[in-house]
């Protein structure tokens, strides 16, 4: 037999054999990986049911919320369900084709319709997004279409008010006229359609969202810097020190953890603002003028500095339980081998922090990324953040689309920044304690 | 006080103490001269003061008092990078990002070498410990014995006069450690450096070292070759630590020369030399190898005193066998004999006389 003679052929067949395709089979013949499968069926069954309410919790109150919301950013149909005949003579009409009579009495019939019913408002609602100043022509013009016109139906909506005959309005309930549309992705990154439908962007004063995404990065980016230079002595210290002071400096360290955030950000106005007791001292010291007091706070400064001061611990932690496994005989070996300490910390120390620099970097990022609170509590209005914006259209304006499209893509932004950490250092390094 | 110097003490420890807290001194009056070209080891008990001289030596720790030198110059205020000395870590401390060859290169780099130099002097040093084909690896994916002699060539590669070792094998499995003393061993003939080894094991000590310091409680009990250490023992501490050993408490019945004759708690006599005793009447500890103990009569010198024994235990351990015997009350004493064709068998309960050279037995300070 030749299978007998292969060394490698007798170790299988001592444990079982192999079947027709010539895969590894069980003593009794079952193929080894099935019975792996069956073998290991009940142990996964109750791990699966120890996370499954985890799991539940997590889809109906995670990711379920976060599909919404991803689903409102693309979807409105504010327009297209209350205005139904204008709505196919769109979709019937290409773009550019001049609105003929028919176009007219759609409007007109769904103007009463909508009128009727009371969703007028909703139709100008989601017009003014598109078009600003629009709302009231709907409203106005629903009024005094309430109980119906007569044709000519272009001549009577024009004596209602001449803005109807804009072609830029028609453009713009054609862009409504679809529930699934970009147009608020658009106008998320200061961008519209024009009337012949290609993507521009808005009027320069109009422009506030990209101004608004770039002073978010960059704003996020110079806190992660300031976490970074003023956590990494603290992390230093705290994996050096003796147990005793290191559990003192720790307790340090996660004091904002156990203060109200509302409390440590009005400690930070206590401290900033112009008769605070910054100022004071630096007018007592007679460093600047009574009449030349700082602005540091309701600006970028007073943002900067209390959300470094908030998101501190992030930075710290993950450092620190790095640091706290780095042996310190690389230290000594690198400085037996003739490297100054500067040297030492830069090539050796230095390169073994990174896991958990990154780590803490990632992590303060993406949360200042999305802070709210501190800089609408100190930021004024040159520190406000894009999270403010999308507070503001989810309580003020009431534009929820839009306020989903500015998360969406500051979700993507994030998701983006992943992976980018992923391709450079390896999410694998990353070390959160 | 004149400054010796040159090739009897390339390193010398001179008067150090070290104190931690200020209570307390860890090493009490070192004095210790270290030739060149010497294999040192200082082998003690953990917590003995070996590991802070070796640190002291390269200059992790300050000496609290003395001086230490190196080749004549006072190096207590010289930092550890400016010292020269390569250094072996217990757990090698390979730094774990980089390359063995970045690893090696990271020596010569922080002092300036060029390129091409260094691809030599790196090739040479990983082709010494037979690891050329492994530059490329990181330490993580090599086995304990491999990154054992990376951080070997890695505290070579420099060319240092001095390498320190600080218990580099006792990660490694038994083979392995045996393995790499006679590598460490060859190598350091071979290039004709100074090592100072810190161990805590004996055998380790004894196999590789040109001499032994026994540490224990800051001070250095015995510094002697390994031969010497192990058969004329100077004190108790040494003679219990190195090796087995039998201690039969006594006192000195009549002291003529070095020879001293031992009245044991039971009134026995035996002969034994006189090492670290000054006087009759003196408590003494006469220490006896279990390998030089005799129980055939025709071995025993025809003159000296002999011991009645209990046979209480064999136990047979290849090529030799272990015979616990009571002697002179004591149930713990130990005899090993060889396992030869023909050897008499011993049984537990045989009654017999042992008894051993007078050199053998050594008379030393009472523990």
């Amino acid at each position: 037999m030749v299978k007998a003679l292969d060394p490698h052929a007798a170790i299988v067949t001592e444990a079982g054999g192999l079947d027709q395709g010539g895969s590894l089979t069980t003593a009794d013949g079952e193929p080894l990986a099935r019975a792996l499968v069956r073998s290991s069926r009940r142990a996964r069954r109750r791990a699966l049911l120890l996370v499954l309410p985890l799991l539940l919790f997590i889809v109906v109150t995670f990711i379920n919320p976060i599909g919404q919301m991803l689903h409102r950013s693309v979807f409105n149909d504010g327009f297209s369900a209350n205005m139904p005949e204008l709505t196919v003579w769109f979709k019937e009409h290409p773009r550019g084709t001049q609105p003929d009579e028919a176009a007219w009495q759609a409007l007109a019939n769904d103007l009463q319709a909508a009128a009727q019913v009371r969703t007028i408002g909703v139709v100008g609602t989601r017009m003014n997004y598109e078009m600003a100043g629009t709302r009231s022509l709907f409203t106005s013009a629903g009024r005094k279409v309430r109980d119906g016109l007569q044709p000519p139906y272009r001549e009577a909506m024009l004596e209602i008010d001449s803005k109807w005959g804009d072609p830029a309005l028609w453009s713009a309930m054609r862009n409504v006229s679809s529930a699934y549309t970009t147009s608020f992705y658009l106008a998320a990154l200061d961008l519209k359609r024009d009337e012949n439908g290609d993507i521009v962007r808005v009027a320069p004063e109009q422009r506030v969202y990209v101004m608004l995404f770039i002073r978010t990065f960059v704003l996020s980016a110079i806190i992660t810097a300031m976490t970074f230079l003023l956590g990494f002595p603290i992390a230093h210290l705290l994996a050096t020190l003796p147990l005793r002071k290191s559990n003192l400096l720790m307790i340090l360290v996660l004091l904002p953890f156990w203060t109200s955030l509302l409390v440590r950000t009005s400690a930070w106005i206590v401290l900033l603002q112009q008769q605070g007791v910054i100022n004071d001292i630096l007018v007592w010291l007679g460093l600047i003028g009574n009449g030349q007091r700082l602005q540091m706070i309701y600006n970028q400064t007073g943002t900067i500095v209390a959300m470094t001061h908030v998101l501190l611990p992030f930075m710290v932690l993950p450092l620190y339980s790095v640091m706290r496994t780095i042996n310190p005989s690389y230290a000594r070996a690198a400085r037996s081998l003739g490297a100054t300490s500067w040297t030492t910390f830069r090539r050796i120390y230095f390169p073994l922090t990174l896991p958990g620099l990154g780590a803490g970097a990632l992590l303060v990022f993406i949360l200042s990324v999305g802070y709210y609170i501190t800089p609408a509590l100190v930021g004024g209005s040159s520190g406000q953040l894009i999270s403010n914006m999308i507070a503001m259209h989810m309580t003020q304006s009431l534009n929820w689309s839009m306020a989903a499209a500015l998360s969406a893509l500051l979700l993507a932004a994030v998701l983006i920044l992943y992976w980018v950490y992923d391709r450079l250092v390896g999410i694998d390094n990353l070390k959160l304690g | 006080m004149t400054v010796p110097s040159g090739n009897d003490s390339f390193v010398m420890f001179d008067h150090v103490q070290k104190s931690y807290d200020g209570q307390t001194l860890v090493v009490k009056d070192l004095n210790l001269a270290i030739a060149k070209g010497e294999f040192l080891t200082m082998l003690g008990p953990s917590g003995s003061g070996k590991t802070t001289c070796l640190m002291m030596l390269a200059g992790f720790e300050t000496a609290t008092h003395g001086e230490i030198r190196l080749d004549g110059r006072n190096i207590n205020d010289v930092p550890p990078h400016k010292r020269g000395i390569g250094m072996v870590f217990q757990n090698y401390a390979l730094f774990p990002h980089m390359t063995v060859g970045e690893n090696l290169s990271f020596p010569l780099e922080v002092r300036g070498m060029g390129k091409s130099e260094r691809e030599d002097r790196i090739t040479r040093a990983l082709d010494m410990v037979q690891m050329g084909k492994f530059r490329n690896r990181r330490p993580a994916q090599l086995s304990g014995g491999q990154q054992q002699r990376i951080a070997l060539a890695r505290a070579l590669v420099f060319d240092p006069k001095l390498v320190l070792m600080d218990e580099p094998l006792g990660a490694l499995d038994k083979q392995l450690r045996e393995h790499m003393q006679f590598e460490i061993k060859a190598l350091h003939e071979r290039l004709g450096i100074t090592v100072v080894y810190v161990t805590h094991d004996q055998g380790e000590a004894l196999t590789m070292s040109d001499r032994i310091a026994v540490f224990n409680d800051g001070r250095i009990q015995q510094l002697a070759p390994p031969a010497a250490l192990y058969e004329r023992p100077e004190n108790s501490f040494v003679a219990g630590f190195i090796g087995e050993n039998n201690a039969l408490r006594g006192t000195i019945e009549k002291l003529e020369g070095d020879k001293a004759l031992v009245r044991l708690a039971n009134g026995e006599l035996i002969d034994a030399s006189a090492v670290n005793i000054r006087e009759v009447g003196q408590p003494t500890t006469v220490s006896i190898r279990p390998e030089r103990v005799e129980f055939k009569p025709d071995l025993m010198p025809a003159d000296a005193h002999t011991l009645e024994a209990e046979v209480l235990d064999v136990i047979y351990m290849g090529d030799i066998l272990r015979a616990v015997l009571r002697v002179a009350d004591d149930d713990e004493f130990v005899m090993k004999y060889r396992n030869t064709l023909g050897q008499t068998k011993l049984t537990p309960g045989q009654k017999l006389r042992i008894g051993w050279h007078p050199l053998d037995a050594r008379a030393l300070d009472p523990v």
